[in-house]
């Protein structure tokens, strides 16, 4: 059983879904409050939950990036700790620069709240599952679009760190990227929502498999 | 003493608002070939001369009031 860290910002809204998430997997989950400092050694994982962390002000995530737990998290990050960022997660974790690239605007401009087919491109120690499965979840979310200039989608091709694309790109992002990995591959980073297909009723129950870690990129 | 920070997407990323308002635009039957929408952030630092003001400023830009992954700024003394 693993002690997993559960960041809460002002304007979290997934961290429900995602302590359930972990409880399904018979770990323990614990909330971290932006504002607090902690120490990586009290946890063998951490989370990023999705929503709206300060109304998305300045860009999703910004400010959140600069509060006192992503601190800590840098260090946790440093010990090469699991870390994973669901959607807002995800954006968090880029702004601070703990993933590469930037989420934008979707290209269509809208809010896209739909199911998606993901493919795993590499493989992460943040699910079991084998290079080329797909899964089936939703995505919502407006600020999206994966982008990295050239030359970084080129480094992040060669080091393997493109995690997860989509089937039928919804959001414009550069090559169909739905997630990504740092280099060590303990970082990890996805637009849609595993924490969302947890039960038959749910419509899918692949999202089960992304709380899975073996803590093994 | 008061600095402004203007942040722009830089150009070869997708300008998803420019897009959008220079559609309107061109809509209402202005002739324009290109529109960017950015920030405009006024920060008033406690800076005892325009240098230190100046450092400072930037300071902040560089913290994260920009994406250098998508963004450029230019800072202006108001």
């Amino acid at each position: 059983m693993s002690r997993v860290g559960v960041l809460r910002f002002p304007g979290t809204n997934c961290d429900r879904d995602i302590w359930k998430s972990i409880e399904l997997k018979g770990h323990t989950p614990q909330w971290i409050w932006y504002q607090d400092e902690f120490s990586p050694e009290d946890f063998d994982a951490f989370l990023v939950p999705g929503g709206f962390s300060y109304g998305d002000y300045l860009r999703s995530g910004a400010l959140a990036a600069l509060s006192p737990a992503m601190t800590s998290l840098k260090k946790a990050d440093a010990q090469g700790k699991p870390i994973f960022g669901i959607c807002n997660g995800f954006q968090i974790l880029c702004e601070a620069g703990m993933l590469p690239g930037a989420l934008m605007r979707n290209e269509n401009g809208r809010f896209i709240d739909q199911w998606v087919t993901l493919k795993l491109e590499n493989k992460s120690g943040w699910t079991p599952a084998k290079v080329g499965e797909s899964f089936r979840m939703p995505m919502a979310h407006a600020d999206g679009r994966f982008f990295i200039n050239e030359e970084g989608l080129k480094d992040l091709k060669d080091k393997g760190q493109v995690w997860l694309t989509y089937t039928n790109n919804p959001n414009g992002s550069v090559a169909d990227i739905a997630g990504v990995m740092n280099e060590r591959g303990n970082v990890v980073g996805m637009m849609p929502h595993p924490d969302r297909a947890l039960f038959e009723w749910m419509g899918s129950t692949d999202g089960l498999q992304f709380f899975d870690w073996t803590g093994e990129a | 003493m008061k600095f402004a920070l203007k942040v722009l997407p830089k150009p070869e990323v997708l300008d998803t608002q420019g897009r959008a308002v220079q559609s309107t635009l061109q809509s209402h039957g202005f002739d324009l070939s290109e529109c960017h929408v950015g920030k405009y952030i006024v920060l008033e630092v406690n800076a005892s001369n325009p240098a230190e003001g100046e450092k400072m400023a930037t300071a902040m830009a560089e913290k994260g009031l920009y994406n250098p992954l998508i963004e450029n700024y230019q800072l202006e003394k108001l």
